[in-house]
């Protein structure tokens, strides 16, 4: 990352403005379209009637105002905190590995997260009558083993501890572990259906207690990765650059790598693993404005979020009311606008 | 029904051992009448030789993946499809049945073994040493293997509508040697239907159904084996108008299936995903639907639903049940 900075280091306050209204402009869009009509003023009175003292006669249908407030909007909602989770960890890892081809799930998150759904799904108790689901439990616990196991491996290699023996040790354990997943998937084929689901990642059932689930881990883990947003400043210098400048890279790596895989391992729980959203949005902010991560965190943050909710709202109206896997979707919109960007951009990625 | 000249006491006596208890009250009737209206059964060659010269073998059948000819009554099937196994114990031919697949559970006293229906492998099949195979898929070319190897295999796919599910059944018959046990278990299958679906209440057009496969919303259109099963209830199906005859298995959004408010919800997720009438009721918002109201959440036993076995008629029963305990709330 030694390579320019093509619009300085400065957070200009435009960027966030910009940013924050795409992000505010997807989340209008997602609230007023969706498979069922209900008219703009509707959902603004509908909305003002929630507010104490506002009495609002919308005349809309208890099951339209179901559809608004415990289908529409908690899909909204959850869109924007996935989408901002995986791209400011998929901007951490890329940082805290000097590696552009960084994402999310490069240290086993996806992998773990992956198995441990299977696991929950292939063998699992019937879900009903458990006051937790087990899956989104199951797949919590196994994004975070995955990343543990791949963190151990890497750091008990006796030769040089670098950011690199730690991108290997996540490729082998996320090797490793979906080959675990593969197997029982196979054994088990009639869960095969659900499982893959699951792993296209889909918001289709999408309610306010995964909101309220993974909020507080988004928010702290958010917040983590923002504080420290300098520090991924610093390490592009290099381990022993930074060295010199009182940093510990591997601690800084290590805090890191904890905050992006529980705040990856919350989301995913109740989103599946979808794809591509911690790549590209860090990398179209890097083109569009800077390089420096204290531009990109926050940017891709916000971004992020936009992103997710825009393709959500692609994943249940183009074949409506037919639904698209919203992996697929960030993949198929996703990777032409990144080739876009990357075409006219006159930013440089590393 | 029984198309082969045989003496009423050969008659009777196939239909003992045919008809499960239960059926034979149904049937019985019916049969000796067919038998009467053929009057020249005095053959004596066909009568005597049941057992030592088999007249039913060899015999070909023009199965899906191709002609397969069976020399004489197999004694050693394996079955690697669940239907397949439903299928061969419902016409009597489980006996000679020594090994089905792990997810052939039902009847329970089948022969379960490790055998994967989803990745087969043509050396733990032949290890069996069978001499007729069923299978739904062929994956990794199975047949071709089976066939390399000299064991005769019927490959029995996912049936598009009813009809290709009897012939199906047919085809299992007459390979194992019952062919009359199998026409009269297609027999009791439309006759089952047909009453069920006669005892329904007026009306039913004006009803809909949202037909559940997983909790993420997955569902059928008429084009597929179920819908095709459901379309003589006269209810309007709420996943048809996203594709009417395309691939037949769209996921639908949560918010379509709150707008539509369909009469009926079929749970066809019971087992797999353990959802119930109640887990139904708790997701956000659903519980504005008229079917959480009425009572008209179905839950269906997902292995029958997914099968298209003899069981068939147990499912558009239940259907039709769920309806008449509707109209009777109603009315």
């Amino acid at each position: 990352m030694n390579a320019g900075r093509p619009s300085g280091t400065r957070l200009h306050w435009w960027w966030i403005g910009a940013a924050a209204l795409v992000l505010l402009s997807a989340i209008v869009l997602g609230v007023m379209v969706g498979p069922v009509r209900i008219s703009p003023y509707a959902i603004v009175g509908s909305m003002l009637d929630r507010l104490p003292f506002i009495e609002v006669d919308t005349g809309l249908s208890d099951r339209t105002e179901a559809i608004l407030w415990e289908i529409r909007m908690p899909r909204v909602v959850l869109a924007v905190l996935v989408g901002s989770m995986l791209s400011a960890a998929g901007a951490g890892y890329q940082g805290v590995f000097r590696n552009p081809l960084a994402d999310p799930y490069l240290l086993g998150a996806g992998a773990g997260a992956g198995l441990g759904a299977t696991v929950a799904i292939a063998y699992g108790p019937s879900t009903s009558g458990w006051i937790i689901d087990p899956l989104p439990l199951a797949a919590f616990v196994g994004a975070v083993a995955g990343v543990a196991l791949a963190y151990i491996l890497g750091y008990t290699v006796r030769s040089g501890r670098t950011s690199v023996t730690l991108i290997l040790a996540g490729v082998a354990v996320a090797a490793f572990l979906t080959a675990i997943q593969t197997f029982l998937q196979q054994r088990e084929s009639d869960t095969l259906r659900e499982v893959y689901g699951w792993i296209l990642g889909s918001l289709n059932t999408a309610g306010w207690s995964e909101v309220v689930m993974v909020t507080p881990y988004v928010v702290v883990c958010l917040a983590g990765i923002l504080a420290g947003r300098r520090l991924l400043d610093v390490l592009a210098v290099g381990d022993t650059e930074a060295g010199t400048l009182g940093v510990k890279p591997g601690r800084v790596r290590l805090v890191f790598v904890v905050f992006a895989t529980l705040g990856t391992a919350a989301v995913v729980s109740v989103s599946g693993l979808i794809g591509f959203v911690g790549i590209i949005v860090p990398h179209t902010v890097r083109l569009l404005t800077s390089a420096s991560y204290r531009v990109v965190v926050p940017l891709s943050i916000l971004l992020g979020g936009a992103f997710l909710v825009a393709a959500d709202v692609i994943a249940r109206v183009a074949v409506s009311p037919s639904e698209i896997p919203i992996g697929v979707v960030t993949a198929m919109i996703g990777a032409p606008f990144f080739a876009v960007v990357l075409r006219t951009s006159k930013g440089v990625v590393s | 029904m029984i198309r082969r000249y045989v003496p009423i006491a050969l008659v009777v006596a196939l239909l003992a051992t045919a008809c499960s208890p239960g059926d034979s009250n149904e049937t019985a009737p019916s049969d000796t009448s067919t038998s009467t209206e053929a009057p020249d059964t005095t053959l004596p060659s066909e009568t005597t030789t049941t057992e030592a010269a088999d007249p039913d073998f060899p015999v070909t059948i023009e199965a899906p993946n191709g002609v397969v000819t069976i020399e004489s009554r197999p004694e050693r099937i394996v079955s690697i499809a669940p239907t397949s196994t439903e299928v061969l114990f419902a016409i009597g031919a489980g006996p000679q049945v020594v090994a089905v697949d792990s997810l052939s559970n039902y009847p329970g006293h089948a022969p379960v073994t490790d055998l994967s229906a989803f990745t087969p492998s043509v050396e733990a099949i032949a290890s069996y040493e069978p001499d007729l195979v069923f299978l739904s898929f062929d994956p990794g070319d199975i047949v071709a293997g089976l066939d390399a190897i000299g064991i005769p295999v019927i490959l029995h796919g996912t049936a598009l509508s009813i009809d290709d599910a009897y012939t199906q059944w047919g085809q299992v018959g007459a390979a194992t040697g019952h062919v009359d046990e199998a026409a009269a278990v297609v027999e009791d299958t439309i006759e089952s239907i047909e009453s069920a679906i006669e005892a329904l209440p007026e009306g039913t057009d004006a009803l809909s159904y949202y037909y559940e496969l997983d909790p993420t919303f997955y569902s059928i259109t008429s084009s597929t084996f179920i819908g095709g099963l459901l379309a003589p209830t006269g209810m309007t199906n709420i996943a048809d108008v996203v594709d009417p005859d395309g691939f037949g298995y769209p996921q639908l959004t949560a918010e379509y299936i709150l707008d539509t408010d369909p009469s009926l919800v079929l749970l066809a997720d019971t087992k797999c995903c353990g959802q119930t009438a109640d887990s139904v009721s708790e997701r956000p918002g659903w519980d504005t639907l008229s079917a959480v109201a009425n009572d008209s959440v179905v839950e269906l036993d997902d292995d029958i639903a997914s099968r298209w076995g003899p069981r068939i008629a147990d499912l558009v029963e239940d259907v039709v049940v769920a309806i008449l305990e509707m109209a009777l709330a109603d009315g």
